[in-house]
C-alpha cells in the first residue's frame, strides 16, 4: 500500500477593497513580490461590503482562513466604510472565538494602494498562521462542500 | 390583575378608543397560552387570560396589527415594552395606531421547570409575590417557590420598568441589577476546546424549526436570509454536529445591537438551546468595547453597530482580550 504524504495546502479567501488593498495586491504583482497562490482574492467595493455571512459561507465551503483587507482607517474611499467594518468584524471575531473557533483563522488588515510590499508580507504571514492551525474543521459544512 | 385588565379593555372598546384588544388566551392546556386578538366584551370574558403562564411577548404582533384599520389595545409587560420601543426606533410599527396599557410583571413560570419537578396534569395556577400554587387533575394542590420555576430571563430580569405606554395598570417598576452576563463570563473563561464542545453539544440539537427566528420581535424582515433557496443548505439535514452554527451566528448577529434581551428565543426553543447566551455575548462585548447600550431603552441613541468612533479598537483585540488562549 502506498501512503501518500499530502502536504496541507490551505485555502485562503481574501476580501480586498477595490480602492486600496486590491490595488496593493496589483502592485505586489507588478513588483513580482511573492505570496502564496493559495490566496484567492475577492474584490469588494469597500471593506464594509463584507457581510459576516460571506465569511461564514467561505468557511462552510472549505476555506481555511479568511482575511479582510481595506483602506487604512481615515482613508476609506467612501470616508467611513472601514470604521463600520471595524466594529462589525470585531463583534464577529469575538463571537467566533466564543464558539471555540481557533483564533487566527480570521483577520483584518489595512493595506493601502502603495503598500505592495506590505500586502505580500501580510499574506505570507496569514498563510503561515493558517498552515500552523491546520485544516478548518469546525466551521465547514459538508452539505455545501463540492469536493 | 386579569379582572382589572378585562374591565379596562371593555371600557376602551365601549368608548371606541380602540376596536380590538391584543392579549393572551388559553390553548388546549392552561399552560399552553397563545397571543390572541379580541374584538368584543363577550370574547374577553370568555377567553382572555393573564396569569403566571402568559409569557409571550406581544410586541411583534404589533408590526402587522398596527397597520390595520383602527386602533388596537395592547397589554405590554416591561420586556415587551422594550421590544416595542425598539420597533418604533426601527420604524416597524405605527405608534399612533396602538394604545398601550403597561402591566407590571413578577416573572413568568416555565412549564418545563414544573414538569422537571414531576408536576403534571396542571389545571390551574395561582401566584403570590414569591410562590406559585398549581392544581392538578390528581386533585393535588402544589406550592413551589417562584424563583425555582421561573424562566431564566425572569430569574435574571434586567428591568421591571415599562418604558413606553399610554397608561399603567398598577405600579410601574424599576430597572434592576441583574447577573445576566455571568453565564457568558463563565464560558469566556473556558478554553476554546471546552467552548467548542459546549456549543457543539448545544447547537447539534437544533432542528431548524426556525421558532427562535419567528418569535423574535427584532426579527421582522419581510424576506429572511435563511429562506434563501440558493444557500445550499435549504431543507438538508445537517451532516455533522456543528453545521447549524452559521444559522446561529448569523441569527444572533442580525439582532446584535437590536436585541433587547427579552428572552423569547430561548423560551420557545423546543430543544432548550440557551440562545440567550449568544445574544448576550454580543450585548456584553458591545457594552465593554463601545459603551453601555440597552436596545429599546429609548428611541434616539444610535445602536453600536450602526455607529463608530475614530479610535475604536482593532478587531485583533479579540485575540488579546481576557479569556483563555
Ligand atoms: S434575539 Fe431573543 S432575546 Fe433578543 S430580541 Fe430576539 S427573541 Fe428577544
Ligand atoms: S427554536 Fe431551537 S431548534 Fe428551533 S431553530 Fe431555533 S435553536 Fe433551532
Ligand atoms: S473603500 Fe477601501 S475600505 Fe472603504
Amino acid at each position: 500500500m502506498q501512503v501518500e504524504n499530502k502536504e496541507f495546502k490551505p485555502l485562503i479567501v481574501a476580501f480586498c477593497c477595490n480602492w486600496c488593498s486590491y490595488a496593493g495586491a496589483d502592485l505586489a504583482g507588478t513588483n513580482r513580490l511573492n505570496y502564496p497562490a493559495d490566496v484567492k482574492i475577492i474584490r469588494v467595493p469597500c471593506s464594509c461590503r463584507v457581510n459576516p455571512m460571506f465569511i461564514l459561507r467561505a468557511f462552510q465551503r472549505g476555506a481555511d482562513g479568511v482575511i479582510i483587507c481595506g483602506c487604512h482607517p481615515g482613508d476609506c474611499h467612501y470616508t467611513t466604510g472601514n470604521y463600520y467594518a471595524r466594529r462589525r468584524m470585531t463583534a464577529l471575531f469575538s463571537m467566533l472565538d466564543y464558539l471555540g473557533i481557533e483564533k487566527g483563522r480570521t483577520r483584518v488588515e489595512w493595506v493601502s494602494a502603495a503598500e505592495g510590499q506590505r500586502f505580500a508580507e501580510t499574506m505570507n504571514s496569514f498563510v503561515s498562521t493558517i498552515i500552523s492551525l491546520g485544516e478548518n474543521k469546525r466551521l465547514e459544512d459538508l452539505r455545501c462542500k463540492t469536493k | 390583575m386579569q379582572d382589572k385588565m378585562i374591565a379596562r379593555a371593555k371600557e376602551l372598546l365601549r368608548d371606541g378608543a380602540v376596536n380590538r384588544v391584543l392579549g393572551w388566551k388559553t390553548g388546549e392546556f392552561v399552560y399552553d397560552i397563545t397571543p390572541a386578538v379580541f374584538t368584543s366584551a363577550e370574547e374577553l370574558d370568555r377567553d382572555f387570560v393573564f396569569d403566571a403562564f402568559t409569557a409571550a411577548n406581544l410586541s411583534k404582533y404589533l408590526v402587522k396589527e398596527s397597520k390595520k384599520e383602527g386602533k388596537v389595545l395592547a397589554f405590554l409587560k416591561p420586556c415587551d415594552s422594550y421590544s416595542f420601543q425598539q420597533l418604533i426606533k426601527e420604524h416597524r410599527v405605527d405608534r399612533e395606531n396602538v394604545y398601550i396599557v403597561g402591566i407590571p410583571c413578577e416573572g413568568k413560570v416555565d412549564i418545563e421547570a414544573l414538569k422537571a419537578r414531576g408536576i403534571s396534569g396542571i389545571t390551574a395556577i395561582e401566584e403570590t409575590a414569591d410562590a406559585v400554587t398549581v392544581k392538578t387533575v390528581y386533585d393535588e394542590d402544589i406550592t413551589v417557590a417562584k424563583q425555582d420555576v421561573l424562566f431564566e430571563r425572569c430569574v435574571n430580569c434586567k428591568s421591571k420598568k415599562v418604558v413606553i405606554c399610554d397608561e399603567m395598570l398598577g405600579e410601574n417598576g424599576e430597572i434592576v441589577d441583574s447577573d445576566r452576563f455571568d453565564a457568558v463570563a463563565k464560558l469566556e473563561a473556558m478554553t476554546p476546546d471546552e467552548r467548542f464542545a459546549f456549543w457543539q453539544n448545544e447547537l447539534s440539537r437544533c432542528i431548524r424549526c426556525n421558532a427562535c427566528r419567528n418569535v423574535c420581535p427584532a426579527c421582522t424582515c419581510e424576506k429572511c436570509v435563511f429562506d434563501n433557496v440558493n444557500s445550499g443548505v435549504e431543507h438538508k439535514v445537517a451532516a455533522n454536529s456543528f453545521e447549524e452554527s452559521l444559522f446561529h451566528i448569523i441569527r444572533a448577529y442580525h439582532v446584535a445591537g437590536r436585541c433587547t434581551d427579552c428572552g423569547e428565543c430561548s423560551r420557545v426553543c423546543p430543544q432548550h438551546i440557551p440562545l440567550h447566551l449568544l445574544n448576550r455575548k454580543f450585548i456584553k462585548d458591545m457594552n465593554e468595547l463601545y459603551g453601555e447600550y440597552q436596545a429599546g431603552a429609548d428611541t434616539e441613541t444610535r445602536p453600536p453597530l450602526v455607529n463608530f468612533s475614530m479610535d475604536d479598537c482593532e478587531p485583533s483585540i479579540v485575540y488579546q482580550r481576557g479569556g483563555n488562549a
